[in-house]
């Protein structure tokens, strides 16, 4: 292991760092935006909607990212729609993130049992006061863990990035290794950087499960 | 006699061709408690759940009050304020601490002040020794106190009838006294009460008449006493035969 080569690459590594950390967050922040209005729409059964939904999830979750990605970078312009590597690469993490979170507050949802809406409808609350004060706070928080895993998921996800040939952590090495021939000293960065944004989110995240959970249900 | 607080007529409730309950009639007064009793399967939820339209029903009519109820989700909505309700699971919500619970519908769906729901709140739960338990979760209470804190979160919303369906059936042992008296006193109060249970002997004790429920029917309709010192069919005798009483 050759540390000039590594202290040498830590500039290159450092904007690849970063870029990857901006694109998770916009993609994460976006699929999350997506999957509550999917899940929401699943729940209540909003006609119209409620197929439209079914119909995103099934392929989303059934095609790999590296063809979405192919399709919206490739594909799409022959279509009339060009997009810059970037955003093909964030509209392509929110088009697959969009079905996991979806999936992930709709098994949220599910955990309430349905005497809690029987009760509440005989207390006279209409769907849309269940959903407001009983439905989405207890969904919410029991969907955590599952939204937490996610996150992990998608973060490592913008490695496929590569293939459209955004500088993000993984592209930024194989450049590095095609050009200078280090496997080893670069792909150890990569390994690094990755576990520099991974494992303290990791940590985080549960720690956040717990303050939810007992934000929510008192225990 | 005044006119019926509730009156069914002619009301049948079928599961697409499964008949489930066939022509139910009767009516129940101001202040009246009524126990309605039957076997398991008999229809005795079915019929108390049709009562405020959390089971739809195919004919008949019901009025409350005088009015007719128009099987629609907007009537329901008003008349449920009107009629409390209380299940044999308590489900209370988990994210809300006792005091919210009991203060929700009254500030979101009777639209009254917090500063006025509260205090009521409170005493109510004093009334039961549930004092001190306002800012607990339902995760920390008991199933009796779980139950007792439903019956007070019903009746925060002033209702002119309440409906129990079951209350203690499953609760253990211990805890289905203190539920089973705090109905009690709420028929001293004169709350007009339909009461669906298996203790007969509080069915004896609170209950004015009984409604004996047989197969999707009404069998008996006669006072309590006289239910439980002779009982008026053989299928009411052997029920009680068979609930040891």
């Amino acid at each position: 292991m050759d540390w000039t080569v590594i202290a040498q690459s830590l500039p290159q590594f450092t904007a690849a760092f970063w870029l990857t950390l901006k694109l998770s967050a916009i993609g994460i922040l976006g699929s999350l935006v997506v999957g509550a209005l999917v899940s929401l729409a699943q729940y209540f059964r909003l006609p119209g909607l409620r197929q439209l939904a079914m119909v995103y999830i099934e392929i989303s979750r059934n095609t790999p990212l590296l063809v979405q990605l192919f399709f919206i970078y490739y594909g799409l312009p022959g279509l009339g729609l060009k997009l810059s590597a970037t955003v093909s690469g964030v509209f392509g993490l929110i088009f697959l993130g969009g079905s996991y979170m979806a999936e992930a507050f709709t098994s949220g949802y599910n955990a309430i049992s349905k005497g809690q809406l029987e009760s509440g409808r005989a207390l006279g609350l209409t769907n849309r006061q269940l959903a407001r004060y009983v439905v989405v706070p207890q969904g919410l928080a029991a969907s955590v863990p599952a939204l937490a895993a996610n996150v992990i998921f998608l973060i490592k996800e913008t490695s496929i990035f590569t293939v459209i040939a955004i500088p993000e952590l993984t592209n930024t090495a194989l450049d590095l290794i095609g050009l200078y021939y280090r496997s080893n000293e670069y792909l150890f960065v990569l390994v690094v950087a990755y576990a520099i944004i991974l494992i303290p989110l990791s940590v985080g995240l549960t720690w956040l499960e717990r303050r939810v959970r007992y934000g929510t249900f008192g225990n | 006699m005044a006119e019926a607080l509730l009156s069914v007529r002619h009301l049948e409730k079928a599961y697409q061709k499964n008949v489930i309950l066939t022509d139910i009639n009767f009516d129940v007064h101001k202040g009246e408690v009524v126990a309605l009793l039957g076997r398991s399967g008999s229809g005795k939820s079915t019929l108390i759940r049709t009562l405020n339209g959390l089971e739809p029903f195919q004919k008949g009519e019901l009025r409350f009050a005088g009015e007719v109820v128009q099987p629609k989700a907007a009537t329901w909505l008003q008349l449920r304020q009107k009629i409390g309700m209380v299940f044999q699971s308590y489900d209370l919500f988990p994210n809300l601490t006792v005091l919210d619970n009991i203060c929700l519908a009254p500030t979101k769906v009777a639209k009254r002040a917090r500063a006025e729901v509260e205090p009521e709140a409170q005493s109510l739960l004093a009334s039961v020794g549930l004092a001190e338990f306002a800012d607990r979760y339902p995760r920390q209470l008991s199933g009796g106190q779980k139950q007792r804190v439903a019956i007070v979160r019903a009746l925060a919303m002033h209702p002119e009838m309440m409906l129990f369906d079951e209350v203690t059936a499953s609760l253990d042992p211990e805890m289905v006294r203190g539920v089973l008296d705090m109905m009690v006193d709420l028929a001293k109060q004169d709350m007009t009460m339909i009461v669906v249970t298996h203790e007969m002997n509080f069915a004896r004790q609170v209950a004015d008449r009984v409604l004996f429920l047989d197969d999707g029917t009404i069998t008996a309709d006669t006072p309590a006493e006289a239910f439980f010192t002779a009982p008026p069919t053989a299928s009411a005798k052997e029920f009680l035969a068979s609930m040891n009483f």
